[in-house]
């Protein structure tokens, strides 16, 4: 992996009137609950380490009140950290000027807001436009661009609604052309579907995967729910009272879970939709008979494949080259839950 | 002992509560009033400069309003009347409002009156709206500046006349710092309230995208307060209507000095027909005003939906 776009080293953020001299506490091990008992100040983020690389999706989850808000918002420095790093592109953002930092604002980090925040002043068009036009575009320019984004989510006729004749979906859509209009590299998503209902959200995420297809920005990603980040992550940080107790890929997460907390989490999931054949199959030079299915083919659809040509073993490739076969009953133990078995063993404990 | 202790306690009685002693009192008071009155003495020249554009700006206004033919008068005011608020029912009851007036022979006294209103919120909107903005900024000026408002507003207004009297003497100048003192609380006070008001998660949104201090004023917050900012102004306006009378007393001139004759001379019709003169301009200005605001308010909220 090339250098990572965004790094976020040792950060630290503690809430109260003595904030600095908490982090020493906290080194020294006490926990968020002993620490607001002891001092009356409440940790929120501890000790965060993670590597962003370019041109890929960052989920970052945890529940609420694990500190993934207050996480992203160190990024383009809303929230003064109490301790720490976060270098992007190989300059540390906390340490910028006021200036520089206005710029990267404008420039090279744009947001989506959970609550959409669009300025209900203004049109539709004139919040498209909001970003551009504080980066000093000329009107015209900024006129084409705000059109042009408008149109690619699909909002073309509503130009000149305001944002409370929207749904929410739609005006999520103004909320994520907002963004995508300054251009920047990093895009930065604060819960940005979690107050859509379920089928709109579905949309939304299909809309943001079709435009990042073309797009490979650096996006950063936060939700509180495991499908969603399953669905688009190309990587996931696991967030725990401000604590990130895992990061990896969306395989390793659920086949690799890296302590209870996450185990729990990935429980309720549908593993055929996140599985791919690849962890599941047995590796092979020669090619099977049955039909050929790429590596990373999630488990429920090459199940599909294996059923409608009825057939109980299928090729895995890797770039046209046979790497492996799977069966169906390796796939369907793939899916299976491994709880059920942990499950036992907490009953004899 | 009882001699040299500051309160006698051989004369202290449960019916009274200890007081300073007469003497003293006089004295506090003496020092009080000689100081002020040194002080007008060595700087009453200069503060007066200041304010001499003021009052000729004052009068001149009152005389161009004079001076105007009442037909060019009442086509201007049922313009502005109609603009503000789009109802020609308003423009028409303006029109008929002044007609009256002119009828009973008020014209002049108006026009000074409604000189005096527009100078005073113009000067009120002037200082009270940046003020406010400072105060929405800063919890300090804040906590400073709204005890002062306080006292501003409850403070009976025949006591700050007796300074600026002294400091001034008689004139329009004078009823106009009086007016500008009574009516200028809620200009400030509502916008602090509006742009403090302001949804936090907007902010951060201008905030994300880099705005700058000045973006972040004249973007989102003036604009998304001005609701607010234009209820101050609706009570600046009715708060200055209501000094007229007060104002006369030291020289504001306009519909008030009838009033006050009338007062002193138990005139009752010159009173009510002069009073209900000011109830029809406080109605016509207060309702255009209000309409006005509403207007910016439908303008920004949409309509259906979330």
């Amino acid at each position: 992996m090339s250098e990572p776009k965004v790094q976020i080293k040792n950060l630290y953020k503690i809430f109260g009137r003595r904030p600095a001299d908490m982090v020493q506490h906290i080194e020294n091990g006490m926990s968020k609950p002993e620490l607001l008992d002891a001092h009356g100040h409440v940790l929120g983020l501890n000790n965060n380490n993670l590597d962003i690389p370019a041109r890929g999706i960052q989920v970052i989850m945890g529940l609420s009140g694990s500190g993934k808000s207050t996480l992203i918002r160190h990024i383009n420095r809303l929230i003064e950290p109490t301790a720490g790093q976060m270098i992007v592109d190989g300059e540390d953002v906390l340490q910028m000027s006021e200036a520089t930092l206005r710029d990267f604002r404008r420039f090279k980090a744009s947001m989506v807001f959970q609550k959409f925040a669009l300025m209900p002043h203004h049109t539709v068009i004139e919040n498209v436009r909001y970003g551009v036009d504080i980066q000093g575009v000329a009107a015209p320019e900024a006129a084409d661009r705000a059109q042009y984004w408008l149109e690619r989510v699909g909002l073309k006729g509503f130009e000149q609604h305001y944002p409370a004749q929207l749904s929410g979906g739609m005006q999520q859509r103004v909320g994520l052309a907002r963004a995508l209009a300054t251009d920047a590299e990093i895009l930065l998503m604060d819960e940005a579907f979690s107050a859509l209902d379920p089928l709109i959200r579905t949309d939304m995420q299909n809309v943001l995967l079709d435009l990042q297809e073309e797009l490979h920005k650096t996006i950063i990603f936060i939700t509180h729910d495991l499908d969603e980040a399953l669905r688009i992550g190309d990587n996931i940080a696991i967030l725990r009272d401000g604590k990130m107790v895992q990061s990896g890929n969306p395989q390793d997460i659920v086949l690799h879970p890296a302590d209870d907390y996450v185990t729990d989490f990935i429980q309720d999931i549908n593993r055929a939709r996140v599985l791919q054949v690849g962890t599941a199959m047995t590796p092979a030079k020669k090619p099977c008979d049955g039909p050929k299915i790429p590596h990373d083919t999630i488990i429920e659809q090459a199940l599909q494949t294996c059923v409608d040509s009825h057939v109980e073993t299928a090729t895995v490739t890797k770039d046209g080259k046979t790497v492996g076969s799977i069966t169906m009953d390796q796939m369907v133990r793939a899916i299976a839950r491994p709880e059920a078995v942990s499950a036992d063993d907490a009953n004899y404990r | 002992m009882a001699s040299d202790s500051i309160i006698d306690w051989s004369k202290l009685t449960w019916i009274d509560p200890p007081t300073m002693g007469r003497q003293d009192l006089r004295d506090v008071k003496k020092s009080i009033d000689g100081s002020f009155r040194e002080f007008t003495r060595a700087n009453g020249e200069w503060i007066e400069a200041i304010f001499d554009p003021l009052q000729s700006f004052l009068v001149w206004f009152e005389k161009v309003m004079i001076a105007t033919p009442w037909p060019l008068f009442l086509i201007i005011v049922a313009g502005l009347a109609y603009y503000g608020s789009r109802s020609w029912k308003l423009a028409l009851a303006t029109v008929a409002s002044f007609l009256f007036i002119g009828w009973l022979d008020m014209w002049e006294d108006t026009m000074a009156t409604v000189a005096m209103v527009s100078v005073s919120t113009m000067l009120c909107i002037a200082f009270g709206i940046p003020l406010g903005v400072w105060m929405s900024r800063s919890d300090r000026v804040q906590s400073i500046v709204v005890p002062i408002l306080d006292v501003m507003q409850t403070i009976p207004s025949f006591v700050y006349l007796i300074p600026v009297v002294m400091l001034l003497g008689i004139g329009k100048a004078p009823a106009l710092i009086a007016v500008m003192i009574y009516a200028i609380p809620p200009i400030v006070r509502l916008t602090n309230l509006g742009i403090r008001l302001v949804d936090k998660d907007t902010l951060e949104a201008a905030d994300a995208f880099g705005a700058s201090k000045r973006e972040r004023l004249w973007g989102v917050q003036i604009p998304l307060a001005l609701p607010n900012i234009f209820a101050g102004v609706n009570q600046t306006i009715m708060m200055a209507l209501a000094m007229v009378v007060i104002a006369a007393m030291i020289g504001a001139g306009g519909l008030g000095t009838p009033v006050l004759r009338a007062v002193n001379n138990q005139y009752l019709a010159l009173g009510m027909f002069n009073g209900l003169a000011i109830v029809a301009i406080a109605i016509i200005f207060d309702r255009v005003s209000q309409a006005y605001g509403k207007r910016l308010q439908k303008h920004r909220e949409g309509g259906h939906g979330v």
